[in-house]
């Protein structure tokens, strides 16, 4: 039985070892700003934990393996040294573990959007996103979903028809950037808490009903890249999903005029 | 006072069936009636996870007798999978069903300090958990909110089919539950302060019991702020109060008539509860591990003040990280500084753990019996499920992660597994003393290698999707493109969950042919120091029956002593 499970704990080991070495999924190719900052601390961690499973279910099989004759006797109640110096350790990988997390969350989370950002809002709707762009006086005009909401007349978000800064203001089922421009986005929700989940942008923000969040990002790859809505928020939940296009400048501005022409609420 | 308590339960011994077996203030009898009724939770709980990982994979599949499962009963299934595995198994039979019935006899009394009221506890806990059930029965079915219940949604009847009476009963439901939790903790505080035998000082007391008393002080803490946060909610959602839901909300196209309420406040309120909530779940896993490792590996446990220690630390740290479940929910991001500072400080105290018990363990002369092997799979699956904890502590990763399977994954090894690990050790150990007959090693083995390998096979690939971005709580795999491309992964996890939720098959058979053909059990048949041992078994329902038991020694003494014994009971003389 002792062997049956020191080579258990080996065999669970070598698997999942084999199992993250051919990682059948991994993230998805990061294509913000910050993605190649975050993948690589997680590499890192990913290392470091990964080093103490292995070393852990290891430690644990050659425990078992050690058995003394059944005649001697160890009144062995434990020892401070080891404890205080085995604490000691574990404290000290931690603590620098903490303190590098706590650099990278100051660097994502502790800054301004830049002064040239694309303003942007982001509005969940069981089960649906909208994007509004300010349009070209760079203000969005004010809402109150409850008095002014209509899907089928074109205006979901209850855009106030009598604000003069709601006029021009562009309201898009899938979310169009440029190419390296950071995005300031500001997070609304007209019903239940959603959430933002861009995972080739390593993005994530919850969109919570009766709060403006702001939070932003910088895509840096032209493509076509999924929303998918990560906090439940209802039967259709499995299914609230939009698209990120990310294109040049040029494109940007040109889709922008369209959709000014379009969407204008004259 | 002692004698007419005493002659009381003598009395009760002789009262007829329902006296004896259902309407009884003996704390053996209700960890008994708790242990079944975990039992048949985790029943229900690991059969709608059959259902709900059938379905993702294969989703047009018919279920005999409930045909086609809709996206809304895939969220009532996960609500109510969540729902009674945390808190009708994972909180109850640890603390409730092994506590009751062993921390008074290790302690070395025949009774809880409260015997009726550990009674109303019981009952309070069958009325909530058929309330709950009840769900499955009236029109709209279970909430569909998730066991986290996170307003507006659970708050807004129009937000969805489950969420009018099917959510009114989880709230109501899990109100009694919180109560009767705190009755019972209320009792386990008293009772382990007031009623432990001469000699059994704090630092004498056997882990288990320490890890009962700390859970006992957490229960009633946060089970308290749920309380309120679910009487808050109820109110919201009938009174006309507004504390979880903001003005101007437009659900369905129809306006709601709130205003003032703040979602995130039930979060805060949730969390509080929620985190210490994991600890309240696993710390008597914690202390049934440290217990056995000692009794199985025949030394004292490694580091016993180590062990104390480590279970304040652990209870106490759990009350300041709540918020470390919220890095992505709109919460101040210089919070998430605090949050993760301190959730990281936890894996101090749960490191001292894993070392002392792997120095419980080593050099030990080790009994290979079924508990042993279920808490040195604990140890495994703790070390496994524990090391993903610093990583999702640091905000910047866990904002990725957060809401992901890699989140799913952690959880089920590090409390759901783990925890049901220590359910069955305790369960394989406590038998004899319970039901005065010894369960069956082979199958309790076989039962062993089918768990602990379908633990693995069932939770390691669930990091790689969430690693790839698979959101948590989808009820179908088609709705966005890159989630369906894992249908492969998901597929290999349905079919190690069958295999290993078959397997569990081993243990009822088990369960129910030892309870009544297996062998008769010895008094002390592990050998073990505790009190517990010092009685017949199964524990005859007058306890100790007046007989005081002194305590000499510390609660691990194993080891030499004289030719033929290689432990010493608590209760030995002094020498």
């Amino acid at each position: 039985m002792a062997a049956a499970l020191r080579i258990a704990l080996v065999l669970i080991t070598l698997g999942c070892v084999y199992l993250f070495v051919i990682h059948p999924l991994w993230f998805p190719v990061g294509v913000s700003a910050q993605a190649a900052t975050l993948d690589h601390a997680f590499s890192v961690a990913f290392w470091i934990l990964g080093a103490l499973f292995v070393a852990g279910q290891v430690v644990l099989a050659l425990v078992l393996l050690r058995r003394k004759p059944a005649t001697s006797s160890t009144h062995w109640y434990g020892n401070w040294r080891l404890e205080i110096g085995w604490t000691l350790a574990i404290t000290v990988i931690f603590f620098w573990f903490h303190v590098s997390g706590a650099r990278l969350w100051s660097s994502s989370a502790m800054h301004h959007p830049a002064a040239d950002a694309l303003q942007l809002e982001v509005t969940g709707v069981q089960f649906q996103w909208y994007f509004r762009y300010p349009g070209a006086d760079d203000k969005f005009g004010h809402v109150d979903a409850q008095k002014f909401a209509k899907a089928n007349e074109g205006n979901p978000l209850g855009i106030d028809p009598g604000d003069p800064a709601g006029k021009d203001d562009i309201v898009s089922s899938a979310m169009v950037l440029p190419v390296g421009r950071e995005v300031d986005l500001t997070l609304r929700a007209q019903d239940v808490v959603h959430s933002v989940f861009i995972p080739a942008m390593r993005f994530k923000q919850d969109a919570v009903p009766g709060m403006e969040i702001h939070t932003h990002f910088k895509p840096i790859q032209t493509g076509v890249y999924e929303i998918a809505c990560a906090e439940l928020c209802g039967m259709g939940h499995y299914r609230m999903r939009a698209a990120v296009r990310v294109v040049s400048a040029e494109e940007f501005g040109k889709w922008l005029k369209s959709n000014s022409a379009a969407n204008s609420r004259e | 006072m002692e004698a007419r308590r005493h002659r009381e339960t003598q009395e009760s011994a002789s009262y007829g069936f329902l006296r004896h077996y259902l309407f009884t203030a003996d704390h053996k009898m209700i960890g008994r009636q708790y242990f079944f009724l975990s039992l048949a939770a985790v029943l229900v709980g690991a059969w709608l996870s059959l259902l709900m990982r059938i379905h993702l994979v294969w989703p047009k599949t018919a279920i005999p007798f409930l045909g086609e499962i809709k996206p809304e009963n895939y969220l009532a299934y996960l609500t109510m999978h969540g729902t009674l595995m945390v808190f009708f198994v994972l909180s109850t039979v640890p603390q409730n069903g092994f506590g009751t019935f062993f921390l008074p006899l290790q302690l070395g009394t025949s009774e809880m300090a409260f015997p009726r009221l550990n009674m109303a506890g019981f009952w309070t806990t069958l009325v909530s958990f058929l309330m709950l059930m009840a769900a499955f029965f009236v029109p709209g079915g279970p909430s569909g909110a998730g066991w986290t219940q996170y307003a507006p949604l659970s708050a807004l009847a129009e937000s969805g089919p489950g969420q009018a009476l099917g959510t009114d009963l989880w709230l109501v439901s899990i109100g009694l539950f919180c109560f009767a939790t705190i009755l019972s903790a209320i009792n386990f505080v008293t009772t382990t302060i007031q009623k432990r035998a001469p000699g059994m000082t704090m630092m004498r007391m056997p882990l288990p019991c320490w890890s009962w008393f700390v859970t006992a002080i957490l229960s009633l803490l946060a089970f308290s702020v749920l309380t309120a946060a679910v009487i808050m909610l109820l109110l919201d959602r009938h009174a006309g109060t507004n504390f979880f839901v903001p003005g101007g909300l437009l659900v369905s196209g129809k306006p709601v008539d709130h205003s003032g309420g703040s979602a995130l406040l039930w979060q805060h309120l949730f969390w509080f509860f929620g985190h210490p909530e994991v600890y309240i779940a696993v710390l008597p896993a914690m202390g049934v591990t440290s217990h056995l490792l000692s009794v199985f590996s025949r030394k004292p446990v490694f580091g016993y003040r180590a062990m104390v220690g480590a279970t304040l630390a652990i209870g106490g740290l759990g009350f300041m990280v709540w918020g470390h479940h919220m890095f992505a929910s709109g919460m101040n991001p210089h919070a998430g500084f605090a949050f993760s500072t301190l959730t990281t400080a936890i894996a101090v105290p749960s490191a001292i753990k894993t070392f002392n018990w792997v120095g419980t363990l080593y050099s030990g002369r080790i009994r290979y019996t079924t508990p042993l092997l279920f808490s040195v799979g604990f140890v495994s699956l703790f070390i496994t499920g524990g090391l993903t904890g610093p990583l999702l502590a640091q905000p910047a990763l866990d904002v990725y992660l957060h809401d992901t399977y890699f989140v799913v994954a952690h959880f089920h090894l590090i409390m759901a597994m783990a925890g049901l690990f220590a359910i069955f050790s305790a369960t394989y150990f406590w038998f004899p003393k319970m039901f005065g007959r010894m369960m069956n090693e082979r199958l309790g083995r076989l039962h062993f290698w089918i768990t602990l390998a379908g633990a693995y096979a069932i939770f390691m690939p669930m990091h790689l999707l969430g690693i790839a971005g698979h959101p948590r709580r989808y009820s179908d795999l088609s709705g966005v493109q890159y989630v369906a491309a894992m249908l492969p992964l998901q597929r290999f996890i349905t079919l190690a969950a069958i295999v290993t939720i078959a397997g569990q098959l081993i243990f009822l058979v088990n369960l129910f042919w030892s309870l009544r053909r297996g062998p008769a059990a010895e008094a002390n048949p592990w050998e073990c120091t505790t009190l517990e041992w010092t009685l017949p078994s199964p524990a005859p329902d007058a306890g100790f029956a007046g007989r005081q038991p002194v305590v000499n020694h510390g609660p691990y003494e194993y080891g030499s002593f004289g030719a033929e014994k290689d432990f010493l009971s608590q209760d030995a003389p002094a020498t």
